[in-house]
C-alpha cells in the first residue's frame, strides 16, 4: 500500500540534470532547464487550452442535445485551431480617451496569475515545477492576482458595462477566496502540512475525501462551489452575463487580448479541477481499496499521470455539469451565499476537524 | 351587468347632453368635449357601473373632424361602454387627458399623438412615440408621402 | 417621465443612465430600455419604442379585408393565427354570416396549438436570460413538432395566414388529427421535463419568487391582460368572459395566481400549457366534417357601421376595432395590442430593483415588440 512501485519522474529529471551538468557550468544549467520548463509548460498551457475548449462545446453539446462541432477536423477536434486562427487576425479596435497602457496589460496579468499557480501542482511522481513547503498557500496567493487583471480590464476600457462587470466581478472573487481558503485549510489540518507532494504521500493510504469522512466531504462540497465562484464560471458567472451586459469586463476586447482572457478562464478551471483532484481526491495516488491486493495491483497498472488527469477531468465535467444546468445567481444573492452561508460552514468545519485530528477519530 | 337601456339611462343622469346612437354593436355615447373627464369619473366611480379598466383609446378622422374614441370596461359586472367626443378645430385639435383616471391612457394618448396630432392638456409627458418629431401626422387623411404610403 | 424630473434625479452624483438595447441579447426584438440606476438598483426605466413601425393601421385603409389578414400575422408573429382570428371574427361578425361548425374547431385548435408553441418559446427564452443556457433547447426541441404540423397542412412554419374572412384558405392535410395526437402524447411526457429542469431550482426560485410585484389594481390600471395580469390575480380570460369560436364547447380552467410576482406568471403560463392539451384532446376527435368556409362574396364589403371584436392572443387580449364607410377598404382599423399595455407597466414594477431583476421581469411579461410598435 505505499507508493514504492509506482514510477518515480525524479529519476528522469535528475538524469536530465546530470546530463545538463556534464556539459556546462551550475549557473548556466539552472538557465537552460528554467527555460526548458518554462517552454513546456507554455506548450501544456496552449494546448491544454484548445483541448478544454473542445471538450467544453462537447459536453455543452451532449447536454443540449445536440452534436456539437464535428465538421473541422475528424470530430471537430480542429475547430479550437480555426477558432485561434480567427481570433489572431481579428483587428485590434484601439479605445479613445481609454488608458493604452493598462488596457493592454490587464490580459497579460491574468495569464501570468495562471501560469505561476500551475507551476505548482504535482502531476505525478516527481513532476512538479516548485515543490514549496508552503504549496497550498503559494497557489492561493498567486491565483488571487488574477482579480487585479480583471479590475484592471473593466477599469481600462472606459465604458459603463465594462466598470460594472469588473466591479462584480472583483467583489465575488475577493468573497470567495476565503471560503476557498478555509476549505483548502481543511485538508491541511488533517495531513499536517501544507506542501503538496506531502499532502499526496499521506494519502497514500485513502483518499482525504474517504479518510476524512463527513467533514472532508463538506470542505469538499464547498471548495467546489466557492473555486467555480472563484473562476467566474457556471451559475456566477454574473460578470460576463452576456444577456445582461453584454460581455462585462471584456466587452472592449478583441482579437489576442481576447484569447488571453477566454484561454485563462479555461485554464483556472484545470487549477482548480487539479487542486481539488489533489488535496481532496488523492492526486496522482491510484484508488486502492483497503488491503484488497489484487485490485489495487491493477490499479497500480495505471500510471500515475493517467490518474491525476483522469480526476482533474472529473472534477472539470462536474463544474461544466453545472454551467449548463443551473440558471444565474443575482450578484446580492451570491455575496449572500458566501457570507452568511459558505464562511460560517467553513469555519465550523475547520474547528471541527481540529478538534477530530487531536482525537484521533479519522482513518 | 348593465344592458344598453340602463346604461343609457346612466349617462343620460349624468350629462344630458349625450347622444346615443342606435343600431350600434356596443352602447356608445356621443359627448362634447368638456364633460369628458367628469363623465368618466362618474363612471368609474359609480357603484353601478363600475368602469375601472380601459379597453382601448384611439381617434377617427373624418375629413371635417376628428373622433376620439374610448372603450371601456367593468371588471365586476363586464359590460362595455364607447365613449366618442367630436373635435372640430382640426388646426389646434386640443381634448382633455384622461391619464388621471386611467394610466394606461397616458401611452394611447401619445400614440393619438403621434398619429393624428391631437393635444392632451394636462398629460404628464405628451411626447411622439413611434416617429420622428418632424413627420407630419400619417394616420390623417390628408397625409401624403410619395415614398411610404399606399393608397386605395 | 419628462426631461424636467430627469435631470432633478441626475443630480445626485451616483445616479447613472444606461441604455439597454435596441440590440441586445435578451430584449426580445428591438426596444430600447433607458434605465437610471443607482448602483445596482433601478430608479426609473423609460422604454424607447418605434423602431419596426411599419404603419399597419394606415396600410389597413388602403387594402382589402382578406389582404388585411396577411398584415395581422405579422404583429404578434408568435400567436398569428389567433391575430388572424380576430380579423376575421370581427368581419364575420359585421356581415352577420355563420361560419360551419368545422371551421370553429379547426379555428380553436389553431388557437391553442399556437399558444402552446408561443409559451414554448417563451420558457426557452426566459430560461435563457436567466443563465439555464439548455432550456432553450428543450423547448425549441419540442416547438419543432408544432411546427412541423403547421408545415405539413399549411406549408409554412410560422406565418400562415390561413385563417380567412368566412371560414379557412384550404381544408387541413388528412393526417392533421393523427398528428396533433401524437404530439399531445409526446408533449404530456416532455412538459414535467421542464419542470424538473427549471421550475423547482433553487437558483431560479430566488430569481423570480418576490421580483416585479404587479397588484391587481395595478395590473388593471395599466390594462396588463393575459398571463400576466392572471398572474396577479385579475380575471381577465377572453375565452371566457366573452367566449367565441368552439370554447363554449370545451371544459378548461382559467389559471389564477394571486402574488403578482415574476414566480406567479411563470406559473400560469406553465399551467396554460397543460390546460392547452386539455382542450386540445377535447376537440381533436370531434371535428364534424362539413365545408371548410362559408360562401362569401369575392369582394367583402362591410356595412356602414363600427364593429369591435376581442379575442385572447398567448400574451393577452387583442381587440380589433373597425370602422367601416361601406367600402371594400375599412376606413380605420385599429389594433389594440396587448404587448402595448403591458410594455408600459415596466416602470412601476421595475423600480427598485435589481438590474438583473429587470431582465427576469421583462421576460416573465413575455414582451414581442412588432406587436407594439404594429
Amino acid at each position: 500500500m505505499s507508493s514504492n512501485n509506482l514510477y518515480d519522474f525524479s529519476k528522469l529529471t535528475s538524469s536530465i540534470h546530470e546530463w545538463l551538468l556534464g556539459m556546462m557550468s551550475p549557473n548556466w544549467v539552472t538557465f537552460t532547464e528554467l527555460v526548458l520548463i518554462g517552454l513546456l509548460f507554455l506548450l501544456f498551457f496552449a494546448l491544454l487550452g484548445l483541448f478544454l475548449v473542445y471538450l467544453e462545446r462537447k459536453v455543452c453539446a451532449i447536454m443540449q442535445n445536440r452534436v456539437g462541432p464535428n465538421r473541422v477536423g475528424k470530430f471537430g477536434l480542429f475547430q479550437t485551431i480555426a477558432d485561434l486562427i480567427k481570433l489572431l487576425i481579428k483587428e485590434l479596435i484601439p479605445i479613445r480617451k481609454s488608458d493604452a497602457f493598462l488596457f493592454n496589460l490587464a490580459p497579460f496579468i491574468v495569464i501570468i496569475a495562471s501560469l505561476m499557480a500551475m507551476a505548482a501542482l504535482p502531476f505525478a511522481k516527481g513532476l512538479q515545477a516548485i515543490d514549496f513547503n508552503i504549496g497550498v498557500f503559494y497557489i492561493m496567493a498567486v491565483s488571487s492576482l488574477g482579480v487585479v487583471g480583471i479590475l484592471l480590464a473593466g477599469w481600462a476600457s472606459n465604458s459603463k458595462y465594462s466598470i460594472i462587470g469588473a466591479m462584480r466581478s472583483g467583489a465575488q472573487i475577493v468573497s470567495y477566496e476565503l471560503s476557498v481558503g478555509l476549505s483548502l485549510m481543511a485538508i491541511v489540518v488533517f495531513s499536517g502540512s501544507m506542501q503538496l507532494s506531502t499532502i499526496i504521500e499521506s494519502q497514500a493510504n485513502g483518499w482525504w475525501i474517504f479518510k476524512g469522512h463527513i467533514p472532508a466531504f463538506i470542505a469538499f462540497v464547498v471548495f467546489l462551489i466557492a473555486s467555480t465562484a472563484e473562476i467566474n464560471r457556471g451559475p456566477f458567472d454574473l460578470a460576463e452575463a452576456e444577456s445582461e451586459l453584454t460581455a462585462g469586463f471584456h466587452t472592449e476586447y478583441s482579437g489576442i487580448k481576447f484569447a488571453f482572457f477566454f484561454l485563462a478562464e479555461y485554464i483556472n478551471m484545470f487549477i482548480v479541477a487539479a487542486l481539488a483532484a489533489t488535496i481532496f481526491l488523492g492526486g496522482w495516488m491510484p484508488f486502492h481499496i483497503g488491503s484488497w491486493e489484487g485490485f489495487n495491483h491493477i490499479m497500480d497498472f495505471i500510471p500515475p499521470i493517467v490518474w491525476f488527469f483522469l480526476k482533474t477531468f472529473f472534477i472539470i465535467y462536474l463544474i461544466m455539469w453545472f454551467k449548463w444546468t443551473f440558471p444565474r445567481l443575482r450578484i446580492d444573492q451570491l455575496l449572500t451565499l458566501e457570507w452568511k452561508y459558505l464562511l460560517p460552514v467553513s469555519l465550523v468545519n475547520i474547528v471541527f476537524i481540529a478538534f477530530l485530528v487531536l482525537m484521533g477519530w479519522h482513518f | 351587468m348593465l344592458n344598453r337601456e340602463e346604461l343609457s339611462k346612466i349617462i343620460l343622469e349624468f350629462v344630458p347632453e349625450a347622444e346615443i346612437p342606435e343600431g350600434t354593436q356596443l352602447t356608445e355615447a356621443i359627448i362634447p368635449a368638456e364633460k369628458l373627464v367628469e363623465l368618466a369619473g362618474k363612471l368609474k366611480s359609480d357603484k353601478r357601473t363600475r368602469f375601472d379598466y380601459l379597453i382601448s383609446h384611439t381617434a377617427v378622422d373624418f375629413v371635417t373632424h376628428f373622433t376620439a374614441v374610448y372603450h371601456l370596461e367593468s371588471t365586476e359586472f363586464r359590460h362595455i361602454i364607447v365613449l366618442k367626443v367630436k373635435i372640430t378645430d382640426r388646426e389646434n385639435a386640443e381634448i382633455n387627458s384622461l391619464s388621471g383616471l386611467y394610466p394606461t391612457c397616458e401611452f394611447f394618448e401619445r400614440e393619438v399623438f403621434d398619429l393624428f396630432g391631437i393635444k392632451y392638456k394636462n398629460h404628464p409627458n405628451l411626447k411622439r412615440l413611434f416617429l420622428e418629431d418632424d413627420y407630419g401626422f400619417p394616420l390623417r387623411k390628408d397625409f401624403r408621402d410619395e415614398v411610404n404610403m399606399i393608397e386605395r | 417621465m419628462s426631461e424636467e424630473i430627469r435631470d432633478v434625479i441626475i443630480g445626485e452624483s451616483e445616479d447613472y443612465i444606461i441604455n439597454i438595447g435596441p440590440q441586445h441579447p435578451s430584449t426580445h426584438g428591438v426596444l430600447r430600455f433607458e434605465v437610471c440606476l443607482k448602483g445596482e438598483t433601478v430608479k426609473y426605466l423609460i422604454p424607447h419604442i418605434g423602431y419596426i413601425h411599419r404603419g399597419i393601421e394606415k396600410m389597413c385603409e388602403a387594402i382589402t379585408y382578406p389582404q388585411i389578414i396577411h398584415l395581422t400575422d405579422r404583429m404578434d408573429y408568435l400567436s398569428a393565427h389567433i391575430n388572424n382570428e380576430a380579423v376575421c371574427l370581427c368581419v364575420e361578425n359585421a356581415l352577420q354570416v355563420e361560419v360551419p361548425e368545422r371551421v370553429k374547431y379547426i379555428r380553436t385548435i389553431l388557437a391553442e396549438l399556437n399558444r402552446l408553441a408561443s409559451h414554448q418559446l417563451w420558457w426557452s427564452a426566459f430560461g435563457m436570460d436567466l443563465g439555464a443556457l439548455t432550456t432553450f433547447f428543450y423547448g425549441l426541441r419540442d416547438r419543432e413538432k408544432i411546427l412541423d404540423i403547421f408545415e405539413e397542412s399549411f406549408g409554412s412554419r410560422l406565418l400562415h395566414s390561413f385563417v380567412m374572412p368566412g371560414g379557412l384558405m384550404h381544408d387541413v392535410h388528412p393526417n392533421f388529427q393523427k398528428r396533433i395526437k401524437e404530439f399531445i402524447v409526446y408533449f404530456r411526457k416532455k412538459l414535467p421535463e421542464y419542470d424538473q429542469l427549471l421550475t423547482g431550482n433553487i437558483i431560479f426560485q430566488n430569481r423570480s419568487k418576490g421580483v416585479g410585484l404587479m397588484s391587481r389594481e395595478t395590473a388593471i390600471a395599466y390594462g396588463v391582460t393575459g398571463p400576466s395580469g392572471r398572474g396577479s390575480g385579475w380575471s381577465c380570460d377572453i375565452r371566457k368572459i366573452a367566449p367565441y369560436s368552439a370554447y363554449d364547447k370545451v371544459q378548461f380552467n382559467e389559471m389564477l395566481e394571486t402574488d403578482g410576482d415574476t414566480f406567479a406568471r411563470y406559473k400560469v403560463r406553465m399551467r396554460e400549457m397543460w390546460e392547452s392539451m386539455n382542450i386540445l384532446e377535447q376537440l381533436v376527435d370531434n371535428i364534424p366534417e362539413g365545408d371548410y368556409t362559408a360562401k362569401m362574396k369575392p369582394i367583402i364589403k362591410l356595412p356602414v357601421g363600427e364593429y369591435f371584436q376581442r379575442v385572447e392572443t398567448a400574451r393577452g387580449e387583442l381587440a380589433v376595432y373597425i370602422v367601416s364607410d361601406g367600402n371594400k377598404n375599412p376606413y380605420r382599423m385599429k389594433f389594440r395590442t396587448p404587448n402595448f399595455s403591458n410594455l408600459f407597466v415596466m416602470n412601476t414594477i421595475t423600480s427598485n430593483y435589481k438590474i438583473a431583476d429587470l431582465v427576469a421581469i421583462s421576460g416573465s411579461l413575455d414582451l414581442v415588440i412588432p406587436d407594439i410598435d404594429r
